[in-house]
């Protein structure tokens, strides 16, 4: 009776284990944000938290709300991380290609030397504005997960659209196109 | 014996002060600070970022930082994260409290089971409440065993 018992007791344990990896590879393989990231991709359109940080590109502050009318494509990134520069010369040409229709990239740095991150703007001459957040306090906010993560902010200071993981496939483009043209729609 | 107290309270003030004015350790500094990118100390990462931030504690020891002065300095372009221990205050403290006072409670809980399990044990059964049958039987043989 008691061997029985203790055989149940390990085919739960076992199965519990079994659950919990299920679970772990479940949640890895569907990451796709945090919090305001899927409310804004299941179209809810939650506001983007304001914030008002030094800039990276030249003296002076940049405050997110100040851009209320444009549409903004907001990139979080540092310049450790390897995806971050496999899209930063895509996100270069978006502002390029999409500025004179009222779009606004900003690229905001945590986590980073303010010296390595200006190194990084040089070596992919990046001309979009640039934000420093050392300690990263505005990347809760924004719920991020990692980097690199872009929102497309409409003219109204809500979230669109979510990116988390590099813009960099051809699906992610679209993806972003047709989130500016929406976050422009409005 | 006032004389000898003395020269220990200065030996002691002396060793702190030279302890105190001797510049961080960069070994030290590399086991308590977090690499951003593979999340292990830097001691034990050799990403390009760790490698930047090693030579930042270096080069801000030769500039005669404290160690507190260059903890301070990476968590204002890292964020809190960068210490390998959590701060011993403010929302940090909780990191330190939670396992101690899990420890607490689980003694508590211990000792409250083992009360529990003893009370429901109960005391030994008195001796008359032995069957009137078997009392007679040991009785009898304890006799026959004295004769």
């Amino acid at each position: 009776m008691a061997s029985r018992a203790r055989l149940v007791a390990q085919g739960v344990a076992i199965g519990l284990v079994a659950l919990l990896f299920v679970l772990l590879a479940w949640s890895l393989l569907h990451d796709d944000g945090g919090d305001l990231a899927k409310q804004a991709n299941r179209g809810d359109r939650p506001t983007a938290p304001d914030f008002t940080l030094e800039r990276l590109d030249r003296d002076g502050e940049l405050e997110l709300s100040s851009l209320r009318g444009k549409a903004v494509v907001l990139n979080l990134w540092a310049s450790w991380c390897i995806p971050c520069k496999d899209e930063a010369p895509y996100l270069e040409q978006v502002w390029r290609s999409r500025r004179d229709d009222g779009v606004v990239v900003v690229g905001l740095d945590a986590k980073d030397f303010r010296s390595d991150a200006r190194r990084f703007a040089d070596r992919f001459d990046l001309t979009f504005p640039l934000v420093y957040d050392g300690p990263g306090h505005t990347l809760d906010g924004y719920n991020a997960t990692g980097f690199p993560e872009t929102f497309v902010i409409d003219r109204e200071g809500r979230v669109v659209a979510a990116f988390a993981g590099a813009v960099n496939g051809e699906e992610e483009r679209v993806r972003l196109a047709s989130a500016i043209d929406e976050a422009l729609s409005t | 014996m006032t004389r000898l107290a003395g020269v220990v309270v200065l030996a002691t003030l002396f060793l702190a002060g030279v302890a105190a004015a001797a510049p961080p350790n960069a070994a030290d500094l590399e086991a308590e600070l977090v690499c951003p990118v593979c999340e292990t100390t830097l001691d034990q990462s050799n990403a390009p970022v760790a490698e930047r931030m090693k030579a930042f504690i270096r080069v801000r020891i030769a500039a005669g930082d404290s160690e507190q002065e260059i903890k301070d300095a990476l968590v204002a372009q890292f964020g809190t994260e960068v210490l390998a221990k959590p701060p011993e205050g403010g929302f940090g403290l909780l990191a330190w409290l939670l396992p101690l006072s899990a420890v607490v409670a689980g003694a508590v809980a211990v000792g409250l089971l083992i009360r529990s399990w003893s009370r429901r044990r109960g005391p030994p059964p008195a001796a008359d409440d032995l069957d009137p049958q078997l009392e007679r039987l040991v009785d009898e043989e304890l006799a026959r065993f004295d004769s």
